[in-house]
């Protein structure tokens, strides 16, 4: 049935069409700048996550199909052996007795995928756990045992400051001096890194899940928890030697897993009530009690360009239930510029390894 | 969508209260949803988490009212617009009637997809859905540009359908925008 024409509705002279029209434009460009003030748009100055990739993005250059940090590394997979000491404190089922399939990474940190080993004393662990349930833990950790500033912001504006200098390739001594004059609360990673030597193994070091996290027990109570993956049997990290050429990480790697599969203890320290969980510069007293909860035991390497590890985002936000997030501002942070350097990598498709062609072994000499 | 859906045949006088309603309902969540979205993607602090875990459960439940509203809307009709409206307004009307639906349905639905694409589990509150895609980091990519320009897409023609509806509604003052106000 049609509309019936209203009869009372008196028709309305051209100012008032002229205002109502114009009530309505306004209406909608009212909502279309508020969709733009929600989407970062109107603020050059908010972080967002897409900042912090490109921040990443103009220090290392953008090597397509790569991770925007992070970005050399090694695909492991194997498995997880719990020992059922953890399940009290956190009803995840990989914390069940039994065995848990993961597929990990090993890598080195900074954007740029052809970086000699030795360019960095710092190693990377990241770990997916796919329970049968579907469930999925996943977990980057590093082999630093604090990380150097406890927010975002701080992490951007490192970034910035070590911008490399066009002229010299490398960041401003003086430029970074004035960052961590400014910040220090990186005082425990700075004491850590000047004694730190890049390792010559993957398979030597313990890595730190640095941010803090919560378990949650079958009956919902909340326990504030950090892991670190502790090697078994391994001797203590040796340094890089001079004849070490630009990559021997995945050799060694390789060659250790050609004789055996290589084991982790993933140590879980509990919290006290008055421990911080929101700032990963600072470890919680050495007193505090720790649970070995099983053995990552890593059986076998692929290539990050075909491995089963190249199109899975270490987000750290990812976690079965029996595991939440804790309040530790970066944790948001890594979640979502992981994904916006996700989106870009894998809109490029899969990584090509440019430097493969060319002799990338050449004599590399460690500090 | 049957393309009669201005004809004369079986059409009603007025939108049913419970037409009405999933209108109003899936309105307010769609706006939401597409702020939820916008700003999530756009911020590194713990918003980002707290929306991500508002923005898959309203997805989910704006899936489950669209299907509802297609049935109704299948089944009781719409009201016919009035005689004297052009024709060109007529076909503007059913086309962005029809993105409205189509997109009613992509958002949820690639958004799903792309999670499952992209390896992650399903997780919407304390449920997990299965995967309805592949985990395929190409598909992943695709799908992932799809939902945004999609976003965009379905937020201009909700400023659209809004500017048509208030056009009816304070200079036509031809009883469209009352139909799905009160009712008649």
């Amino acid at each position: 049935m049609p509309y019936e024409p209203k009869s009372d509705a008196r028709p309305l002279d051209a100012r008032q069409i002229c205002l109502r029209l114009g009530a309505i434009g306004a209406i909608v460009l009212f909502s279309g700048a508020a969709f733009a003030y929600v989407g970062g748009w109107l603020d050059p100055n908010r972080l967002t996550p897409d900042r912090v990739v490109d921040a990443l993005e103009t220090n290392s250059g953008v090597h397509a199909g790569y991770r925007r940090n992070h970005a050399k590394g090694v695909c492991v997979a194997g498995h997880f052996e719990s020992s059922g000491a953890a399940h009290a404190l956190s009803m995840a089922a990989v914390f069940a007795p039994g065995d848990t399939q993961v597929i990990g990474r090993l890598a080195l940190p900074g954007g740029n995928p052809y970086a000699p080993d030795s360019s960095v004393p710092i190693r990377s662990f990241a770990l997916q756990f796919t329970s049968p349930n579907g469930e999925q833990w996943r977990t980057g950790m590093n082999s630093m045992p604090v990380f150097p500033l406890a927010t975002p912001q701080a992490f951007y504006d490192q970034q910035v400051a070590a911008r490399p200098d066009p002229q010299t390739h490398k960041p401003d001594p003086q430029r970074m001096k004035a960052f961590f004059g400014a910040h220090p609360e990186a005082e425990a990673f700075l004491r850590w890194v000047r004694t730190a030597k890049p390792s010559a193994s993957y398979a030597t070091e313990s890595y730190y899940g640095l941010n803090a996290f919560y378990f949650v027990d079958s009956e919902g109570k909340r326990h504030p928890v950090r892991w670190r993956l502790v090697p078994e049997g391994a001797a203590a990290a040796p340094a890089a030697q001079p004849q070490h050429d630009a990559n021997y990480l995945q050799a060694d790697l390789e060659q250790r897993l050609a004789t055996g599969p290589l084991r982790w203890h993933l140590w879980v320290t509990l919290g006290q009530a008055d421990d911080s969980t929101n700032d990963a510069t600072k470890q919680w007293p050495d007193d505090r009690p720790a649970v070995d909860a099983g053995t990552v035991v890593i059986t076998s390497s692929a290539s990050q360009d075909e491995g089963p590890c190249r199109d899975v985002n270490y987000d750290p936000t990812i976690l079965p239930r029996g595991i939440a997030i804790s309040d530790d501002p970066l944790l948001p942070a890594r979640s979502a510029a992981y994904a916006a350097s996700y989106e870009r990598r894998t809109s490029e498709g899969p990584p090509h390894n440019t430097m493969s062609s060319s002799p990338s072994n050449q004599s590399e000499h460690a500090q | 969508m049957s393309l009669s859906a201005y004809s004369k045949a079986s059409s009603p006088a007025h939108f049913s209260l419970f037409a009405r309603t999933l209108h109003w309902l899936m309105a307010a969540g769609i706006i939401a949803m597409l702020f939820i979205g916008v700003g999530m993607v756009a911020s590194v602090s713990e918003r980002h988490q707290w929306l991500i875990q508002i923005h898959k459960p309203l997805g989910v439940a704006l899936l489950v009212l669209v299907c509802l509203r297609l049935v109704r809307r299948l089944a009781g009709g719409v009201p016919t617009l009035p005689l004297d409206i052009p024709s060109w307004q007529r076909l503007a009307a059913l086309g962005s009637h029809i993105l409205l639906y189509v997109l009613m349905f992509a958002m949820p639905l690639i958004g799903w997809a792309m999670v499952s694409a992209g390896g992650y589990p399903v997780t919407v509150g304390s449920w997990q859905l299965p995967a309805i895609a592949p985990t395929n980091a190409a598909l992943f990519a695709w799908l992932r540009g799809a939902h945004r320009y999609l976003a965009f897409l379905l937020f201009a023609t909700v400023l659209l359908h809004l500017a048509a509806a208030l056009f009816h509604g304070w200079i036509r003052r031809d009883g469209v925008l009352a139909s799905m106000v009160r009712g008649r």
